[in-house]
């Protein structure tokens, strides 16, 4: 049996609470009540790295994180890395780069993309191979990703 | 690739259309769409591979609080009599009927508005069953006495099956033949005949965003959101299976996550929408990555191949005789059987050939398309076939391959000239990466190298009609109503270049409308490589007669010619206002001869022919039998590209998928139970895996039939891929794997049974 609890949280900046299951996933929470669409539920098993977002500035695996957790927590998705009409620089190198296909894994990708030049402004074709293995994109978009994240490496001077 | 067709809009790498949405998280996928008042659907499924079920109890289910309601095949019989479906057979129940052909087979349905609560009630249903014999490998059920299914049920949308209606006593569903010339007379008189025999795995789509449909049927008619390939096909199926006419039945499809073939023809479709039409309340059922490997697959197939060869080493004649492991539910195994037995002896120019292709039914997970059509699992046999002979007959493998290839202008199989097809030309760039004339250094120590390489084609599913809207709107705005469905592939984008490359419009600024059947008008799938063909070719003609209906416009407006006034000012002209539409609208079914059902030959048996080549090199730990694909080299004749850069993310994409079916994928069945069936444990390819030193690249070609000379990409680089790497490991190790996957395993026990043989003799 599930019980509900409110919880307060910051989503993307702005200050938030939502009644939440003890079932419920940070997923359900985004996707069921603020209809954020960005993180994606693909292997429930946290190995294909579709549903990462970011708990209090660290890489998640959002299907199986527990809504209850996010407690108190700053969440931070896909959805809140734009500012306005203008991208993300991350979000601009996939685009340059062409680095998707169907797109479902994108937001995955770019957010550890994000993650992995803020602790290394400047990686290695094996360190990007190495940082990015727990994000799968089964169309393969792989060599356009890494093209992507090199450009911005060199971008960062 | 590079930007060489410096037109307008062909052969320029603009970002996809919806580049923007994709990477802020916004695309629409089924996967996020929720109707109000939509109850959730879970599949509580067999636990056996075949069985019939003696009592199901859903009483405890039922009782939980939040179920709406729990259903069995009892309960769609009361609104539909025949709940059968199926592209190439009526053979598949949309939830089992007295009998369970698979474990995993869906047995019954939970609703409940709670998709968590439906979830739980499936530990309450209560099964049981008596169990049957049960027969999964296709050699053993193409002659055994264990019937997977009474009698075959063909479809009546596939003519070409009706011979098959009613036939009794065998797990065979379709036997395809092909015969060209005396195989006999030609094996006869051989100075060498070889003989091998080939087997491939079992593997899975796994498109990322796992099957889903959402079905609204309330007052005879019929709304379903799915995440399907093929939204006419649903449409049309649909209508049949709830007996309505076509324009009572709705088929929307936004932007897929991923499909590879596996979301074609008919899949949750039948069962979500009997579901909805049962409750008259909309219905979701959203698969889990685990359950995904139950809906369909990759065929499993031996092939036997036999060549006579001259002294000199030309192929006088080639047997190939394949046997397809279809699982329990045909799907459109029966098309795989033919399109892939057709081209299954080879790109060579072969005046004997005898093909017998069989799809076979077991009590395994269904099978059906997957990138290639078969193609693949028959390139594996027939390449590395000509590496061993090769080595037998102390030739080089390209130039052994040289003696035979097939040119243009020549003969197929199937009698059909091969035309517009860069077969040699694509090994060429093969060998020129792998530096084929050079001295290779095998090493000689504990890791030893190889290289191998290896050529394929592939024909194209038809004949299959596609037609396309053009729209200009009052302001001369444009949007293009197609029933492609981009999944991927950048088809919007393509075809918007196609479109505004004939009205001279930024491809950029044309909308595509996507997939709704209530207002694209008909295409037969987004399928077998034919899109940028066909429904480019459709496009192309739209937008011609839109543009004929623009210069139309202007000559009835009194305009002298060549006054080439904006369509904006035309219709204002016209209307007086901002008004009007000019629409253009075009259809397209290439030329085609129905192969003779008893020869297989026909004058025209593909529109275009998919090519590709593939190269590797390996190094191979021989105390181990790890090994790493140093190098990997693809190249495909596709035509003019639309738009280079996402032709490359194709063929690369393309050939990053086969590489992980050669390596390290592979669905492990015990007793017919999955045992692998999750990404923990079924591993697809990651970053750390694609090859470090990896090429892709297209011949300069023009196929003249294409739109501006474009033909398909999305398949060319699954062929060749896997004996290319085979054979780079037989030239490392000295002995040929014979069934894909390879893993450090088999290889390493190669390298012992040749250390046996040798020390044995």
């Amino acid at each position: 049996m599930s019980t509900h609890r409110l919880i307060r949280f910051t989503l993307n900046g702005v200050p938030s609470k939502a009644m939440v299951s003890s079932q419920d996933t940070l997923i359900d929470l985004l996707q069921n009540q603020f209809d954020l669409k960005g993180a994606r539920e693909s292997c429930s098993q946290g190995l294909c790295g579709c549903c990462t977002v970011y708990l209090n500035d660290k890489a998640i695996s959002a299907c199986l994180s527990l809504a209850w957790f996010a407690d108190g927590a700053e969440i931070r998705t896909i959805e809140g890395l734009a500012q306005g009409e203008t991208l993300d620089p991350v979000q601009q190198a996939f685009i340059d780069a062409g680095a998707f296909q169907c797109g479902f894994c994108t937001s995955g990708f770019i957010m550890m993309t994000k993650k992995l030049l803020e602790e290394n402004p400047h990686p290695t074709e094996e360190e990007i191979r190495h940082y990015l293995v727990g994000n799968l994109c089964r169309c393969s978009a792989y060599p356009e990703i890494i093209d992507a994240v090199k450009a911005l490496s060199r971008r960062a001077g | 690739m590079s930007d060489l067709n410096p037109s307008p809009q062909i052969g320029r790498s603009i970002p996809r259309l919806e580049a923007r949405a994709k990477v802020t998280g916004r695309t629409e996928y089924v996967h996020h769409l929720r109707l109000p008042g939509m109850l959730h659907g879970k599949i509580f499924r067999s636990t056996m591979p075949h069985a019939l079920i003696r009592k199901i109890d859903v009483s405890a289910a039922a009782a939980l609080e939040g179920v709406y309601r729990v259903v069995t095949i009892d309960d769609i019989k009361t609104v539909l009599p025949h709940p059968y479906y199926g592209p190439a057979f009526h053979d598949q129940p949309v939830l089992a009927d007295g009998k369970v052909r698979f474990a995993g087979e869906p047995v019954a349905v939970v609703l409940a508005y709670d998709r968590k609560i439906a979830e739980e009630a499936l530990g309450l249903i209560e099964v049981e069953y008596e169990e049957l014999p049960a027969v999964f490998d296709e050699m053993e059920a193409a002659e055994s006495s264990t019937l997977v299914h009474d009698e075959l049920k063909p479809a009546a949308t596939f003519p070409d099956l009706q011979h098959l209606k009613g036939r009794r006593g065998t797990n065979i569903a379709l036997d395809y033949k092909l015969r060209r010339g005396d195989v006999d007379a030609a094996f006869a008189m051989a100075d060498h005949v070889f003989e091998h025999e080939f087997r491939t795995q079992q593997v899975m789509h796994i498109p990322m965003e796992p099957f889903v449909t959402v079905a609204d049927v309330v007052d005879g008619q019929a709304t379903i959101h799915t995440a399907s390939q093929g939204p006419s096909f649903v449409r049309i199926e649909m209508a049949r299976f709830l007996g309505l006419p076509e324009n009572k039945v709705r088929v929307k499809v936004p932007h897929l996550g991923g499909g590879f073939g596996g979301k074609l023809y008919i899949k949750l479709e039948a069962l979500v929408t009997s579901l909805s039409l049962l409750v008259g309340k909309p219905v979701k059922i959203s698969l889990t990555m685990e359950e995904q490997f139950f809906m369909v697959t990759r065929h499993p197939c031996t092939f036997k191949i036999k060549s006579a060869v001259t002294k000199d080493g030309k192929i006088t004649a080639r047997q190939c005789r394949i046997w397809w492991n279809g699982g329990a539910y045909a799907d459109i195994g029966p098309r795989v059987t033919q399109k892939a037995g057709f081209t299954s002896a080879g790109p060579y120019d072969i005046d004997n050939v005898w093909i017998d292709s069989y799809a076979v039914y077991t009590n395994r997970p269904p099978a059906g398309a997957l990138r290639g059509f078969g193609a693949p699992q028959t390139a594996w046999a027939y390449e590395c076939h000509m590496d061993m002979m090769a080595r037998e007959l102390g030739l080089d493998p390209a130039d052994f391959r040289r003696r035979n290839i097939l040119r243009n202008g020549r003969p197929q199989a199937s009698g059909t000239l091969l035309r517009d097809a860069d077969i040699e030309l694509s090994m060429d760039q093969v060998m020129g990466h792998l530096n084929w004339s050079k001295p290779f250094d095998h090493g000689n120590g504990a890791v030893r190298r190889g290289r191998g390489l290896a050529i394929g084609f592939k024909g194209i599913t038809a004949p299959t009609t596609s037609v396309a809207i053009v729209n200009l709107y009052g302001d001369g705005s444009c949007a293009l109503y197609i029933g492609t469905v981009d999944m991927g592939q950048g088809s919007d984008t393509v075809m918007a270049q196609i479109a505004g490359e004939v009205l001279n419009m930024d491809a950029a600024a044309i909308k595509v409308i996507h997939p709704d059947t209530d207002v694209t008008p008909y295409d037969m799938g987004t399928l077998g490589s034919r899109s940028t063909f066909h429904m480019g070719t459709a496009v192309r003609l739209a937008a011609e007669d839109a543009r004929n209906k623009i210069e139309e416009l202007a000559r009835d407006l009194g305009l002298p010619p060549g006054s080439n006034l904006p369509v904006a000012e035309l219709l204002r002209k016209k209307y007086g206002m901002q008004a009007g539409n000019i629409i253009g609208t075009g259809s397209f079914i290439p030329d085609y001869e129905k192969p003779d059902s008893e020869t297989g030959q026909s004058r025209m048996a593909t529109p275009f022919w998919g090519v590709g080549a593939s190269g590797a090199e390996v190094e191979v730990d021989m105390e181990t039998g790890q090994f790493t694909v140093t190098k990997l080299i693809n190249v495909a004749d596709i035509g003019v590209p639309i738009n280079p850069k996402l032709a490359k993310v194709q063929l690369s994409g393309a050939g990053i998928m086969q590489y992980g079916f050669t390596t390290t994928e592979n669905m492990i069945f015990q007793n017919g139970q999955l045992t692998n069936g999750s990404l923990a444990d079924y591993k697809i390819p990651s970053l750390l895996d694609m090859p470090r030193d990896f090429i892709n690249e297209a011949t300069q070609s023009r196929d003249p039939q294409g739109p501006f000379g474009a033909k398909g990409a999305g398949e060319s680089t699954t062929i060749a891929l896997s004996p290319a790497i085979g054979n780079a490991i037989a030239d490392a190790i000295g002995v040929h794997l014979l069934d894909l996957p390879i893993t450090p395993e088999t290889v390493y026990r190669a390298i012992q049974s040749v250390k046996s043989a040798k020390a044995g003799a």
